[in-house]
């Protein structure tokens, strides 16, 4: 159903890494309750995404949208109810521990809540030892000690033998943070899949922590999943941007031009509400205001386009089928029947760049 | 109006000319509040000066740690040991007490409490924990209702459903759980008890942080429309400023414990003075117009227990200097003709330009 979506980035892939971690056709069904009355929610429905070495993809929606879920899936703490899961191109089987484990050791998380994340009864020292000491065994004392200096200088924490001493509850929210990267970091692994990782700490301090993720990414090469609720971050932050709403990949492409140029009636949303001191008191445009009107109750439709409630260019054609994510131009994909009333300009740019491809 | 907690409250008699428009309806001046703790005293307010005027939306912005949320708190005299209030006083005049108002730090518990939420609301950050999860909506509102208003049965049936009307939520929700309602409702549920008592002042502890911003979006417009029709001033706590140079008249910025630049939104945004505040509008990254180069601040927000001294910034600062240690914190006019933009940077200009980063920050604030 996604080949649309899946060729979208193909043109590009001459100019990016390879693809390191993949998901293909991703479903998650969660059943709440027991017996004859209980219901299945599908938190996450068809998600394709690829992320390739050096470059970073961000995931943004709001809450209960499926992301972190996603997150999971892709981190092999939950099981997808169908769909895979490919590391290089090989399905990931992680039935046995050591294939866990080695697993463990090519993707890794950094979570949002620094305080929860870190144990508080034991001093930063030891999740970056432990962690050193499973993935690494060949390594001797000498060598981890080493390792740990490193790391901490890796993430720009210093002094490190005198932060590695402290506990966590003596570190700023930026600074455990920066641990928590460290930690991910000491296997070395390929892949990182940050939940948004600075969404708990202070504005001043974001930057930063976004920037020591940045420079990592850089030397190592890892292959990044930015994971947030604020499309402004990734317009920085990443390459390309994937926007989910309900469980599904609504909209996909280079976080530039779908930052500047929304397709998705949703994303249009999105953008819209963000608060933005350079259009003072810019009232939400009225149209998507009446959308906005249904946020923060679950959708409950089960056919067609689960965006449907709330959009304002929604009709019976919505309502019944479930819109495929479709290309639109080069590297762009929305699902949405729509377009043409949600984004004219979008649709007229792909006919012109049609036209010009296929001279009739 | 005149019920038994009003009369406590104000020695004269009230009177309509109590409502002198001129005069703030909620003045802070010189308020300083300290935690004890075994290592002595630490500083978290520090001679902070704060006026609301009636009908007015003052932004306080602040990282975690800054004293915003103890400044607010500590006005209403809702803290608890270790904190102790230093030293200042906090003036409340609105229209139901006398004329010259009353001095919120010198009241009896019994008229501090005829004041609160009847006078002062408060909206606390999380509506999750704010609310009783075993108690239906209808009881925690009607709570409210009946500890600082005298409402028969009928009337106060009458006033929960139009304080939900008043924040678009379906009357039926009355009978929910706050389980039951989504993140959005739950803190609609608590804008309208802060309302249910008709308060002259309401302070919004991070409204909308937890919430998408979708629904962070709608709030703020409701509110803003509230605050026009029931003509409220609002306190409005934030860490996010691009938020509150949306929505508020006035901004006051707090670092450290202490005030660095206060001003109306304009002057603050195009007007920018203080370095930190510099600092935080050059922080977040803005969906639309061009992709600005992006600095934010190094270092982390000062440790309370800790603090350097002279101003609170210089660490962090990229146009500290040496005399910054040793600097008074005092407010300052920032511009020549604006008597109400203040800065409490004596160095740095409306408009300077940032010196070439010094070798030693040179490591920081790449451009993502």
């Amino acid at each position: 159903m996604n080949d649309g979506a899946m060729t979208v980035n193909d043109p590009a892939a001459s100019e990016l890494g390879p693809i390191v971690l993949e998901a293909k056709s991703l479903f998650k069904d969660y059943r709440l309750g027991r017996g004859p009355r209980s219901t299945v929610l599908s938190a996450v429905r068809d998600v394709s995404l690829q992320l390739r070495r050096s470059a970073v993809v961000a995931l943004v929606g709001e809450s209960g949208s499926g992301k972190s879920t996603v997150a999971k899936l892709l981190a092999a703490q939950e099981r997808p109810t169908s769909g895979e899961v490919l590391l290089d191109g090989e399905p990931v089987h992680n039935s046995r521990r050591r294939g866990f484990r080695a697993y463990k050791s090519e993707v890794q998380m950094v979570f949002q809540d620094p305080f929860a994340s870190l144990n508080p009864t034991h001093r930063v020292r030891y999740p970056l030892e432990r962690a050193v000491r499973l993935h690494r065994p060949e390594l001797g004392r000498k060598a981890v000690a080493d390792e740990l200096i490193r790391l901490m200088n890796e993430v720009r924490l210093g002094p490190a033998q005198d932060l590695l001493a402290r506990y966590p509850h003596q570190l700023s929210g930026g600074q455990r943070q920066r641990v928590s990267i460290a930690r991910a970091l000491a296997v070395k692994p390929r892949v990182l899949l940050a939940d948004e990782p600075v969404s708990m700490l202070d504005v001043s301090i974001r930057l930063e922590v976004l920037d020591v993720i940045d420079q990592l990414r850089q030397r190592f090469e890892l292959a990044v999943l930015y994971i947030t609720h604020d499309i402004a971050s990734a317009r920085y932050f990443a390459g390309e941007t994937l926007v989910m709403y309900a469980g599904e990949i609504v909209e996909r492409g280079p976080s530039e031009d779908l930052s500047q140029r929304p397709a998705h009636p949703y994303t249009q949303l999105l953008l819209a509400a963000a608060p933005d001191p350079d259009h003072l008191g810019a009232p939400l445009d009225a149209r998507l205001a009446r959308g906005a009107r249904g946020a923060g109750s679950a959708p409950t439709n089960t056919v067609g386009c689960r965006f449907s409630p709330r959009c304002p260019f929604a009709d019976d054609h919505c309502r019944a089928e479930s819109p495929p994510l479709r290309a639109i131009g080069e590297h762009r994909a929305a699902a949405c029947w729509r377009l043409d009333l949600a984004a004219p300009d979008l649709v007229q740019r792909q006919r012109e760049e049609r036209s010009v491809a296929l001279p009739q | 109006m005149s019920t038994p907690e009003q009369t406590a409250v104000g020695t004269a008699p009230v009177t309509e000319e109590a409502a002198a428009t001129a005069l703030p309806v909620l003045e802070i001046r010189d308020f300083s509040i300290s935690f004890a703790t075994e290592s002595g005293n630490v500083k978290a307010v520090r001679n902070v000066d704060l006026s609301l005027a009636p009908g007015e939306i003052v932004g306080l912005a602040g990282e975690s740690g800054s004293g915003k949320s103890t400044l607010a708190l500590g006005a209403c005299r809702l803290l608890r040991p270790p904190a102790v209030i230093t030293g200042g006083s906090v003036v409340y005049r609105g229209r139901r007490v006398a004329p010259g108002g009353v001095e919120i730090l010198e009241l009896t518990p019994h008229e501090l409490r005829a004041l609160r939420w009847r006078e002062i609301a408060i909206v606390f950050q999380s509506a999750m924990n704010a609310l009783n999860p075993v108690l239906r909506v209808e009881a925690q509102l009607g709570d409210v209702i009946d500890a600082h208003l005298d409402l028969r049965r009928e009337e106060k049936r009458e006033r929960l459903d139009s304080l939900l009307d008043m924040v678009g939520i379906p009357r039926a929700r009355l009978r929910s759980y706050p389980h039951e309602l989504s993140g959005g409702m739950r803190q609609r549920i608590m804008i309208a008890m802060a309302l249910a008592t008709n308060p002259e002042v309401v302070i919004m502890d991070e409204p909308t942080t937890a919430l998408d911003v979708v629904v962070q979006r709608e709030i703020l417009a409701e509110v803003a429309e509230l605050q026009k029709e029931l003509k409220f001033a609002v306190l409005f706590i934030t860490h996010d400023l691009s938020l509150l140079l949306e929505i508020a008249d006035r901004i006051a910025m707090l670092y450290g414990g202490q005030m660095v630049e206060t001003g109306t939104a304009e002057q603050i945004h195009h007007g920018t003075a203080h370095p930190y505040t510099r600092g935080l509008l050059n922080s977040f990254p803005s969906v639309r117009g061009p992709r600005r180069q992006l600095a934010g601040i190094p270092g982390s927000p000062p440790d309370p227990r800790d603090m350097p001294p002279g101003c609170p910034f210089g660490p962090r600062c990229r146009f500290a200097r040496p005399e910054c240690s040793t600097v008074d914190m005092q407010l300052l006019p920032a511009e020549v003709d604006e008597p109400q933009h203040l800065t409490a940077c004596p160095f740095v200009k409306v408009g300077e330009t940032e010196p070439a980063p010094a070798a030693a920050t040179a490591s920081h604030g790449e451009v993502l």
